[in-house]
């Protein structure tokens, strides 16, 4: 069976997994290991006034308890978003003071005030409820659309009315231009609601300090242990580069919010130090909830004009972003560059106007989660069209049909180059698959039963493998986008990949093998993929945005056509053949059209013993490279959802799901429909489930599965993935990503197929069985009345 | 978790020995709520005296109609087990949907019962059975024994050893999960007794399980949902949160109470 | 403290232990066996799942004194030898990714497959996802994990 590019090979990977062996960081024991747990606020807005852990330190088994003064004083420094988003009167953004440790003043429930290092995590988190925190209670907020109102209670002193930016895109009076020439415009308020991440790990971090080197190492489940060095080094303060080791091992699912590094991480590092001993922390699902970073919580209103012939002329969107407590790592740019720039969708849309408003409340941080922006842009556009055509009269698939975009490349009206896709493709095989023509039919059964049928679409574009470094730096990003590999083939012949991916679910161990297969016929069991370890791979900027398909393989590509380059000059000089006629296939390295041939592994033995290389050649078969994009990709897909409700209930069973992606080129196909599988659940779920919700002073009502709905295995159907790929143009592989297709994909499906289904186009997500049964109520109550 | 003194009964009287003796200890069955109660430190008892063990406490007998079931017999027993199907399916489907197959091998009836969560499953079974709660200094008939949110008539130290009820003509249970704990958002249970129609209701009342005899005088009239058909639910007194509000459960309380008539 | 003696994967084994010491805590940190998770606090998420006697439980809500005696099965014990049917199935079937809940997802699967033979009742589609109830994954959207287990089932029943 072929292991290389296109076939579903089953995982390298998995062995540990099924039995019990993986690695995670809690999974993770020290000698002379402590344990940390934090004292939080239980208050969302308050002075701290007074830290009293006196009890807390004449526990047996308490070995410290360290608070912020303590952690300003040895200079820490502060939390920081790392992309500069500029408002549209030229001003720079306003983050307020992130200290992993408050001093003054606490900003959300969980908000981590001291830390307790103790013999035992028991004894820790028992000394942490005995620390008396002294607190004057503020007013707070946690409404986006509160928070901006004059006389909101002051989060931030650097942020008037808790605003931290007011940014634009697009082109305002040639939108208003559109809209005034409308034939038909179709406006709506549209709330995202807001989520919690849940990866099944909980976060948790192990600091190791060596005093004789003055060297720490941390352990810590993230998504990118270089961008973690990188801001505990020269952002924190917490240790030099070359003096901290961060190894992010298996890690349990990320979905975006291990990205950052959060408070516990550097107040771990710094405790380790002070205090010599190695720190573990490990969070409960509760200290999950109140404190990795949420996503989404938008509140957007927005317009969208159409002519005669039902063609777009001009969108207008105003968006307020609720970005919590503190502005966390990439909180600035979700809202902006990830979200508004996709406003234009799969459509071409003459004028667009985007604003957005981000804003403080005292609520836990909001970053990107699985899509990130996307899934927010993507909801509003896939929303509108469908009210759009519902208000028009016009059936919504050829209301899209009609404003696809069809041929490449499209310059958007907001930033983006779409450099490839076939949308009306896409949606012609979605169609096919769900059996659009028998819906009627099924429609008609399911109300021979009392039940309500009902279909909804969903066809977006979405920008990953975000780049190229260059541009994101001019729009403010701090840091490059570009993955870095490199390619060692032992003396033996076996192959080392190390690659600044971090696999956390997504297969690399298995997917990235899969390249050195297809380039050199090597089996995949003889090739060893390394990441996850600063101290072994030289750089990398992780796992997130989809990236690590177009910017991470192809990077891995720039190192294989380098080793490929020296092979084969290496096999020249030894077959005295010309370097041209030297071909490589099925693990041997053949002069082309002759029996004349060296096996792979003796190529690497005559690289390392360097007995007869060429002239000036170095000895060693090694290469690294660093890869930059030349643009995003853009992955698209049309999504068709079909639901039954039942009247009575509110309750909606997902009857049938479809989607036909365009992924570009696919490395493997089981891997690649796992990973839409989990987006859509995802998507689902934000859908018809999950919510995280905050009372009015600020105290999370969902702070676990009693209350936060997870989808579970009964909610969900299984799922039809068709593919349409048309292969990138901007990358050497031709990928376009997979990672967070069916979580942006899949809301507003869910959505317009419910309300097609209940007749009432007023739900919001999640279309709970109490709200569709609303919902429901409203429609009796109008036909009533009329 | 705090610090917790473990004692194993091996029986009932020795379980309310070790109790009597101790600070502030409690029963633990199977521990599905109690154990999650304590992790989150919601419950700090000084000593837990485990009777899921305890001699006589569990098993199933069906004496003609008379059933019995000991107080630790678990949800999976009870779901199980033929005889009580073949007698009382209500009983054992109910049991079969508590929770999950995990938590099905460890909560108990008895521990159910004891700990009345408003959203429980059980109670609305005992209550439309005419159960009569067993326990080791006397008997209380269900209705004596329920007395608002998590709280019974049981007295310090008294344990349940078992209920005990008689199988009803027909009787059905009609759940509606809540979407995140899957506990009942709206539970309700019809049975048709000797002494006439029951229905009992559980997670939608302010206090907890409570009968619903305007359908039990309409089900008396006619076992069959078009005697349900006219009747309103009033939604005051019902609970309301960001599952659902007061109004929605009175529906799902008409709707729950007419699939579980039309069931049987 | 208690001193406490069960069979573990075939081991006997002894400690002494506080009485508030969960199964889970046990298993993880006092045999470092490491592949029974802890994913929530509220007995839903089923990353703990190990068998008892036999029978799934949650290791996160049962106390380790309670299961004194006991037969206690684990993610590394489960096979004998290579991989059981279940664990070879979820790979086959890309029945995992991040790998977190999937000790406690094969250890519900052969417990779910045992019963269902037990009791003769046919494992389907529908039946494999209601008896999923108490075990929570983030990744795979429980499309692979419900063909792995059929996948499974049928290899377990035809072993």
């Amino acid at each position: 069976m072929s292991e290389g590019i296109g076939a579903s090979v089953r995982r390298k990977e998995d062995k540990r997994f099924i039995t019990g062996k993986g690695k995670y960081t809690d999974d993770i024991k020290q000698e002379n290991q402590a344990y940390a747990a934090f004292v939080r606020s239980s208050h969302a807005h308050a002075i701290v006034k007074n830290i009293d852990a006196s009890e807390a330190e004449a526990m047996d088994g308490v070995v410290a308890v360290l608070n912020g003064h303590q952690l300003t004083a040895d200079g820490i420094g502060n939390i920081i978003a790392g992309w500069a988003i500029t408002s549209k009167d030229g001003s720079a953004m306003n983050m307020g003071a992130w200290s992993a440790l408050c001093t003054e003043k606490v900003r959300y429930v969980g908000d981590a005030i001291a830390i307790v290092i103790a013999d035992t995590q028991e004894i820790a988190r028992n000394a942490a409820e005995t620390v008396m925190v002294e607190f004057d209670i503020l007013p707070a907020v946690v409404s986006p659309e509160k928070t901006l109102e004059s006389g909101s209670p002051q989060i931030h002193e650097n942020a008037p009315n808790n605003q931290i930016y007011d940014w634009e895109i697009g082109d305002e009076a040639a939108t208003d231009a559109g809209l005034a020439s409308a034939t038909h415009i179709t406006e709506m308020e549209i709330v995202n609601n807001r989520l919690a991440p849940n990866p099944m790990e909980p976060r948790a971090a192990i600091a190791i300090y060596d005093d004789a080197e003055e060297h720490y190492t941390l352990y810590t489940t993230s998504q990118n242990p270089h961008v973690a060095r990188l801001l505990l080094s020269a952002f924190y303060s917490v240790a030099p580069e070359h003096k901290l080791r961060v190894i992010a091992p298996d890690v349990g699912g990320g979905f975006g919010s291990k990205i950052y590094v959060y408070p516990e991480e550097i107040a771990c590092l710094w405790a380790s130090m002070k205090t010599g001993r190695s720190v573990k922390w490990t969070s409960d699902r509760s200290e999950a909830f109140l404190t990795d970073a949420h996503g989404r919580d938008h509140v957007t209103k927005a317009k969208m004009g159409f002519d005669a012939n039902g063609k777009i002329v001009g969108f207008k969107v105003d968006t307020i972003a609720n970005i919590g407590a503190y502005m966390s790592l990439f909180s600035s740019v979700t809202p902006t560059y990830l979200y508004a720039t996709l406003l234009s969708g799969q459509y071409d849309m003459p004028a667009i106007h985007g604003n957005v408003r981000a804003v403080y409340t005292n609520t836990a941080p909001v970053d990107a989660y699985r899509g990130a922006g996307r899934p927010e842009a993507t909801y509003l556009v896939e929303r509108m069209m469908d009210t759009a055509a519902l208000e028009m009269g016009v059936d919504p698939a050829e209301l899209r049909r009609k404003n696809f975009i069809q041929s490449f490349p499209y310059q958007t009206q907001v930033i983006m180059n779409y450099d490839s896709g076939d949308f009306p493709g896409c949606m012609d095989k979605a169609q096919a698959a769900a059996d659009i023509a028998g819906f009627a039919a099924r429609k008609a059964s399911s109300a021979s039963r009392g039940k309500l049928r009902g279909i909804g679409y969903s066809s977006f574009i979405e920008a990953c493998g975000i780049a190229p470094s260059a541009a994101v730096g001019s729009l403010g990003c701090g840091v490059g986008l570009w993955e870095s590999a490199e390619v060692r083939v032992n003396p033996v012949g076996t192959i080392e990949i190390l690659t600044g991916s971090h696999s956390h679910g997504q297969s690399h161990e298995t997917t990235f093998a899969q390249l050195a297969n297809d380039r050199f016929g090597v089996p995949i069991d003889s090739v060893q993929i390394v990441h996850g370890d600063t101290d072994k791979v030289q750089f990398g900027m992780g796992t997130y945005g989809s990236r690590s398909g177009p910017v991470g393989m192809n990077a891995i590509v720039k190192a294989l056509d380098k080793v490929e380059a020296k092979v084969k000059k290496i096999a020249a000089h030894v077959l005295e053949a010309s370097e041209d006629d030297i071909v490589i296939e099925a693990g041997e390295v053949k002069i082309a059209g002759t029996d004349k041939k060296m096996a792979w592994h003796e190529v690497g033995l005559a690289a390392y013993t360097a007995h007869n290389l060429p002239e000036g050649m170095e000895p060693g078969l090694k290469e690294g490279a660093f890869y930059d994009p030349i643009n995003f990709s853009f992955p698209s897909a049309t999504l068709i959802c079909e639901v039954e409700v039942d009247p009575e209930t509110g309750v909606t069973d997902i009857v049938q799901f479809t989607t036909a992606d365009d992924f570009g080129v696919i490395i493997n196909p089981m891997v690649v429909e796992g990973q839409v599988h989990g987006g859509l659940a995802q998507g689902i779920g934000q859908a018809m489930l999950e919510n995280v919700v905050y009372d009015d002073s600020g105290q999370l009502l969902t702070g676990s599965y009693m209350d936060y709905a997870m989808p579970r295995a009964d909610d969900l159907p299984s799922f039809t993935i068709e593919h349409n790929n048309v292969p990138s143009p901007s990358n050497p592989l031709g990928l376009k990503g997979c990672g967070e297709a069916g979580a942006i994909g899949a809301p507003p499906a869910v959505i317009n197929a419910i309300c097609n289904a209940i007749g009432n186009n007023n739900l919001s997500m999640p279309a709970t069985p109490s709200k569709v049964w609303a919902a429901l109520q409203e429609v009796s109550a109008q036909q009533a009345a009329e | 978790m705090y610090e917790v003194k473990y004692h194993k009964a091996s029986s009932a009287s020795d379980a309310a020995n070790i109790i009597s003796g101790s600070e502030d200890g409690k029963f633990l069955a199977g521990g599905q709520t109690l154990i999650p109660t304590m992790k989150a430190k919601l419950a700090a008892p000084s000593d837990l005296v485990d009777i899921s063990q305890a001699d006589g406490l569990a098993g199933i007998s069906v004496d003609g109609s008379t059933v019995t079931i000991g107080a630790m017999t678990t949800h999976a027993e009870v779901a199980g087990n033929a005889a009580l199907s073949a007698c009382c399916s209500s009983i054992t489907s109910l049991a079969g949907n508590i929770g999950d197959p995990a938590v099905r091998h460890k909560g108990t009836i008895g521990g159910s019962i004891a700990n009345n969560d408003p959203a429980a499953d059980y109670p609305a079974a005992m209550m439309a059975l005419g159960a009569t709660i067993i326990t080791n200094n006397r008997e209380i008939a269900a209705e004596a024994f329920f007395q608002g949110m998590f709280e019974t008539a049981l007295d310090d130290g008294e344990i349940i050893t078992s209920i005990r009820f008689q199988a009803p003509e027909k009787a059905a249970y009609a759940k509606f999960p809540n979407p995140a704990s899957r506990y009942a958002m709206v539970g309700v249970f019809a049975a048709k007794t000797s002494d006439g129609a029951r229905v009992a209701v559980t997670g939608a009342g302010a206090d907890g399980v409570y009968r619903q005899s305007e359908m039990e005088a309409a089900l008396d009239g006619a076992w069959s949902a078009d005697a349900l058909a006219d009747i309103h639910v009033s939604s005051d007194g019902l609970l309301s949160d960001i599952h659902g509000d007061a109004a929605y459960r009175a529906n799902l309380v008409k709707v729950m109470a007419g699939r579980a008539v039309a069931s049987v | 403290m208690t001193e406490i003696s069960m069979v573990v994967n075939g081991k006997s084994v002894k400690a002494d232990v506080p009485d508030n010491t969960l199964l889970v805590s046990f298993i993880r940190e006092n045999l470092r066996l490491t592949g029974t998770h802890v994913g929530c606090d509220t007995s839903q998420c089923g990353a703990c799942v190990v068998h008892v006697d036999g029978k799934a439980v949650k290791s996160c809500t049962t106390l380790a004194v309670s299961v004194q005696g006991a037969d206690v099965t684990t993610i590394e014990g489960l096979a004998n030898g290579d991989l059981h049917p279940m664990q070879a199935a979820f790979k086959e079937n890309h029945g995992l990714q991040c790998g977190f809940c999937t000790p406690g997802m094969i250890m519900s699967a052969t417990d779910m497959v045992a019963r269902y033979d037990a009791e003769g009742k046919k494992l389907d589609e529908a039946a494999i996802r209601d008896e999923l109830e108490g075990n929570i994954c983030r990744c795979t959207g429980y499309h692979n994990i419900v063909k792995a287990i059929a996948d499974g089932a049928s290899k377990m029943t035809n072993a």
